[in-house]
């Protein structure tokens, strides 16, 4: 291993082989075996980016097949067995394998860059991280290749359903943990990373606010895989080895299941949404030309909201019979987080408020962001009240919500970041134009599936099903429609990328007027393979 | 220069978001679902009315708060050479926005409260059902009230090739069943909910009642239906394959009629059960008395007939078994007392019904060597009780 890292270290002493070549110069390897054996951190950040975008048209191919098969009433392309593993594997691969590592991507990426660092704390483990990712992707793929094909139990692998599975269940089991492990090994460096390589001067409370999010996040995460971990273990013992934790039979209860399965869940959901805060709050303030309103107030919301979010998981779980007070209790905690979340959002307001303004495609999605996804907080306040929810639980009304939390919230934020640090990672711009087109056609089409959604919810139609009654019909069609031209919008978006990195025209230092944070101020663009190789001063 | 392409796009954009406007109202036309399905029960409609009070402030605030957004977006524009402030704090207004929101909550936390504990409470029902989920359908039990002991199974009626596309989809496509559960209007229906295999959900949403059915344990719930009609639902927990095609349909009906279904259907059961009026043949008492042996008979006179003499005698071959019927009929029914002290042959008057009676005593008289040819009816063994 010392051969691969020498390069790199530029604590080994080779300064004189550095200092001419360090911008051109990737390490000892070249081609394929670059990226296998890479520590450097924006190597690792454009190997997670990537492998998201993989994922997210996998991901994403699976939610055209959902939507092609509830174009209309009856069973057309896919029989219902294939159709729950399709629903199953759409919310694994875009949750974990698609908005987590997109998220971890930009903390490579960034962090080291906003704090004044080097690299993260533990190079070699960092290309670990990775590296975990494709061979539990693989995992979850090959499940349909298995005798009875991939689990057909919903994301959430509720207990006892997951008994009743093929082998797909036991390899998909343990891809849950190799992700896990991932995060939880991704989070110590991040953690780490912040907390020891601040440049001198970078005290925590000048850190961008995309750094106090993402420090939070991994606090989250060491504190959540874990818990994910147990729960799907403790299915893989009752189906190979006798064991009846969430079996009533043998003294145990199906119920346990989901109250472990969302205590993890539901630090998820802000594990998925404040790195999205994070970049929005980085790019709000650089296109309002104002510094960000309410900062300390941003980090206080940030943390109020990560520690309710282990105090309201059971607000998945109105409808299992808790008594009266559980109930109750998890209402109020969970009505709670409106505060918080109303603080974020009436700070990014605050900071557009007599700024001056410019409308680039970074900061447009982060428009759309704050517009769809403060309506998504406000679906998720109808439904944190039991007899609404009760009323609304696992019905279309709970996909529409999610998914603007997820797709509107998490996605549109990992847009918005991408345009906006694209210019600093490739010394290229992006196509102006055709960003903007992306961006409306995601917007126009986001909603025509998700909107419509919430009507189908309200009027009855169960989530999971691959067939309907006939009065859900129109709005399902209108649906479908939309999720076709979301998913080829989206080739839209890797045809900008690919042009950005191999035509665009040359970026100039500073290509948005208001970027403020080190990234901007204190490295050329690009940035150089390596940053910050002394810290820089700041006052 | 640079505005140029972008107010392009502008305009392009608004011509698409106009086709697509057009393409939902020509949609609206075909008379859509917009809200929650029209309330049969006060408690869906306390519902109802809660949907609406909150979706109200909800629309208020964001209208509100993004009227300060898109304010901005119009006036505080570089374009139109606004300068941008600098201010990034101001402790009063963010107070102010972190109280308010709290005191609203409690506005809305307030009113749901009593709902949920009204929700709650199953106590004191007329009428108790118990339904279990099953892949993939609900079996119902009338356990306690008018209807006790109707049972039965209810399974998605739409014809397969409705949902292969091979025949037009009926109005009721995916939400008719066999048999619907008949309750009676105005009347409080608790619901046991339990399952057989996975969890399974039972909902009405115009009751406003859902509850996770749990394999092992048993909830409940409570409606009280008010008004008659037919009420249509789906299974709403993901519990396999045909998850999608296990529908619920509860009929509520007037108090008479529910009377009238409710002894109907106790008739039937009553028909199904053991009739001791009727005649059986030879081999239908044969086939149930050979059962009603083994479980009442072997233990003492062995499979065999050869009992285990002599304190268990034989019957194969026996006096009494092959003498006439009257007197083994007795010895069934009263058993045997020798000296004014009962032996270990019991009567079995007060065990078995008349039927099984019939049938074993037939069955011992026509096996093993015995070939008496007697079938003995039900209503011999009637006469003969005391």
């Amino acid at each position: 291993m010392s051969a691969v890292v020498q390069p790199h270290g530029h604590a080994a002493g080779g300064n004189a082989a550095h200092d001419g070549h360090h911008h051109d110069h990737h390490g000892g390897y070249g081609g394929l075996m670059r990226w296998v054996t890479t520590t450097n951190h924006k190597d690792i950040g454009t190997l997670y980016l990537w492998f998201s975008f993989i994922m997210f048209m996998t991901g994403g191919a699976m939610a055209m097949a959902i939507r092609l098969e509830l174009f209309q009433p009856g069973i057309q392309f896919f029989n219902p067995d294939l159709f729950n593993q399709f629903t199953t594997m759409h919310g694994l691969i875009m949750v974990f394998g698609a908005i987590m590592p997109a998220f971890v991507g930009f903390a490579n990426w960034q962090i080291p860059m906003m704090i004044g660092a080097p690299d993260m704390a533990f190079a070699r483990l960092n290309n670990w991280s990775f590296w975990l990712l494709p061979f539990a992707a693989s995992l979850l793929i090959i499940s349909f290749f298995t005798p009875g094909g991939a689990p057909g139990v919903g994301w959430t692998l509720y207990a006892p359903l997951t008994v009743q599975m093929g082998i797909g269940m036991d390899l998909t089991i343990f891809a849950v943990h190799l992700l896990g492990m991932s995060s939880i090994l991704g989070s110590i460096n991040i953690i780490t990373t912040i907390l020891n390589m601040r440049a001198p001067g970078m005290t925590l409370m000048r850190m961008p606010l995309f750094c106090w999010t993402w420090l939070i996040t991994a606090y989250l995460l060491v504190a959540a895989m874990p818990v994910l971990a147990g729960a799907v273990t403790m299915s893989l013992t009752d189906r190979h080895f006798g064991t009846s934790f969430f079996n009533a039979a043998g003294g145990g209860d199906p119920v346990l299941y989901q109250h472990i399965f969302w205590f993890f869940g539901h630090p998820e959901v802000y594990i998925i949404a404040l790195p999205a805060f994070g970049v929005v709050s980085q790019v709000i303030p650089a296109f309002s030309r104002k510094p960000l309103f309410g900062y300390a107030s941003m980090v206080y919301a940030t943390s109020a909201i990560a520690i309710l979010s282990f105090i309201v998981w059971a607000h998945h779980m109105y409808t299992v019979g808790m008594p009266v007070q559980g109930q109750l209790f998890f209402m109020y905690a969970t009505t709670l987080i409106a505060v918080p979340t109303g603080v974020k959002v009436f700070n990014w307001v605050a900071t557009m408020w007599q700024g001056s303004l410019t409308f680039e495609t970074p900061m447009l999605f982060a428009i759309g962001f704050l517009f769809l996804f403060t309506l998504g907080g406000f679906t998720g306040l109808v439904l944190s009240l039991v007899p609404i929810d009760i009323q609304l639980h696992d019905t279309y009304y709970v996909v529409a919500h999610f998914h603007y939390v997820m797709v509107a919230g998490a996605l549109f934020a990992a847009f918005a970041g991408v345009y906006f640090w694209l210019p600093k990672w490739t010394g290229r711009m992006y196509d102006e134009t055709l960003g903007k087109w992306h961006f409306w056609l995601t917007m126009i089409f986001f909603n025509m599936i998700f909107f419509v959604q919430h009507f189908l919810g309200l009027a009855g139609m169960p989530r999971r099903i691959p067939d309907y009654p006939l009065i859900f019909e129109t709005w399902n069609k209108i649906s479908s429609i939309g999720a076709f031209g979301f998913g080829l919008s989206q080739l839209l978006f890797l045809y900008v990328v690919l042009k950005c990195i191999r035509s665009g025209e040359k970026s100039p230092a500073l290509p948005w007027e208001g970027a403020d944070s080190l990234e901007w101020t204190h490295l050329p663009t690009p940035a150089p393979y390596h940053s910050f190789e002394t810290p820089p001063v700041l006052k | 220069m640079a505005r140029k392409p972008a107010r392009g796009i502008a305009t392009r954009a608004h011509a698409a978001f106009a086709a697509v406007c057009g393409f939902l109202y020509s949609g609206m036309a075909l008379a859509l679902e917009w809200n929650l399905q029209p309330a049969g029960s006060k408690l869906a409609e306390d519902i109802h009315d809660l949907h609406e009070y909150v979706m109200i402030l909800c629309t208020v605030i964001f209208i509100g708060v993004f009227a300060f957004m898109f304010y901005a977006v119009y006036a505080h524009r570089k374009s139109k050479g606004h300068k941008a402030a600098q201010f990034h704090e101001n402790t009063t207004v963010e107070i102010l926005w972190t109280v308010i929101p709290a005191i609203i909550l409690v506005g809305i936390a307030w009113p749901t409260t009593r709902t949920v504990v009204a929700q709650k409470d199953t106590s004191n029902p007329d009428l108790t059902i118990k339904v279990t989920g099953y892949q993939w359908k609900w079996g119902y039990d009338y356990v306690k009230g008018e209807g006790e002991g109707i049972s039965f199974v209810s399974t998605l009626s739409t014809p397969r090739d409705q949902i292969e596309n091979k025949a037009p989809k009926g109005e009721h496509y995916l939400l008719e069943v066999d048999n619907e559960l008949v309750v009676p209007v105005g009347k409080k229906i608790r619901m046991l909910t339990t399952a057989g295999d996975v969890i399974h959900s039972w909902w009405v949403p115009a009751f406003g009642a859902k509850q996770d059915a749990i394999p092992g344990f048993i909830r409940d719930l409570w409606f009280r239906p008010e008004k008659t009609g037919t009420f249509r639902s789906q299974c709403v927990e993901l519990c396999g394959k045909e998850h999608g095609f296990m529908p619920i349909v509860v009929k509520v009906v007037t108090q008479e009629e529910y009377s009238r279904w409710s002894g109907e259907q106790l008739k039937l059961i009553a028909a199904a059960a053991d009739d001791p009026n009727k005649t059986y043949t030879m081999d239908e008492l044969k086939k149930r008395g050979e059962l009603v042996y083994a479980k009442n008979c072997t233990v003492c006179h062995q499979a065999t007939g050869k009992g285990t003499p002599p304190a268990f005698p034989p019957l194969d071959g026996s006096k009494m078994v092959t003498g006439p019927k009257e007197g083994q009929i007795q010895t069934v029914l009263n058993g045997v007392v020798k000296n004014g002290t009962p032996t270990a042959m019991v009567g079995f008057g007060k065990q078995l019904n008349d039927v099984e009676l019939a049938a074993v005593i037939t069955y011992t008289r026509n096996n093993w060597g015995n070939k008496t040819g007697d079938a003995i009816q039900p209503a011999e063994v009637k006469a003969l009780r005391k």
